[in-house]
């Protein structure tokens, strides 16, 4: 079938790039191109009705949850129990009476060009230190932008442990960030 | 209890992202927000973020010097072969 390895040549790169920007994981990524071109192979379904393109992208995008539901579901059970007693986790940021301890500071994304790359680049340093399974729950929320009924569907968790896996994933990248970034 | 604690505050800001909150989850956090200005500024920091995080995405979306490594290509090609030939038998 030499139409997938032209597909490969033509949207090769294409599909590394999307799955990268979502995966954050160069293996992972390959991965997922690899995945999707031997499923579009296996059911070969492509009507030629939208570009290959599109369609690749479609099978692409399930491989990635596909890879994040295994990233998620191969962390051990407990540490997903240990989200119901939320309150002791953000300890490091409220005193008992509920006050913050460092008042947030004021965070903008930079208008120059150079200042908003090494903005971006703080930002993604602060991902790679957030516990992978919170990077994770944190990238399909908020970058692919599935609803929080499909994410748990596809991660197997409750809504509550949703909400609160991205309240800490969110309340972590916002300290980082001010760390990283007005600070330094 | 119209009043809440700010850890209360910001995980309904958070929570505001990812579900729509009930008039009275609404009321109260509005109320919040009018007098404390470190939740506020809590709330503008994860609206940042999220702004942030799409346009990471775009970036690396469109920089064309990320590219498959060659490696990767050949291994891929490999098991495109692989997968068409024994499709075959």
């Amino acid at each position: 079938m030499n139409n997938i390895n032209n597909w490969l040549n033509e949207h090769g790169d294409y599909l590394y790039r999307f799955a990268l920007a979502r995966l954050r994981d160069t293996h992972q990524a390959e991965d997922a191109v690899q995945e999707t071109m031997l499923a579009a192979i296996k059911n070969n379904s492509f009507d030629g009705e939208s570009s290959a393109r599109t369609w690749l992208t479609g099978i692409l995008k399930h491989k990635i949850i596909d890879l994040q539901r295994k990233q998620i579901r191969e962390q051990p059970i407990s540490d997903l129990i240990d989200l119901d007693a939320s309150d002791t986790s953000m300890d490091d940021f409220f005193d008992s009476t509920g006050h913050w301890l460092d008042k947030p500071q004021t965070l903008e994304i930079p208008d120059n060009a150079l200042e908003q790359k090494q903005f971006l680049k703080a930002l993604s340093t602060c991902m790679d230190k957030l516990p992978a399974k919170l990077a994770t729950i944190f990238s399909m929320r908020d970058i692919q932008e599935i609803d929080n009924e499909n994410i748990c569907k596809e991660l197997d968790i409750t809504t509550t442990n949703a909400w609160v896996m991205l309240y800490r994933a969110r309340m972590g990248l916002r300290k980082c960030l001010e760390i990283n970034w007005i600070t330094g | 209890m119209l009043m809440l604690t700010c850890k209360q505050a910001s995980k309904l800001v958070s929570q505001s992202l990812d579900r729509p909150l009930s008039w009275s989850e609404r009321l109260r956090l509005r109320f919040h927000l009018l007098i404390c200005d470190a939740c506020n500024h809590f709330n503008r920091q994860l609206r940042v973020l999220r702004n942030a995080v799409k346009r990471m995405m775009q970036h690396t979306e469109g920089d064309s010097t990320i590219q498959l490594s060659l490696e990767a290509r050949d291994r891929i090609s490999r098991e495109i072969n692989r997968s068409t030939e024994s499709g075959y038998h």
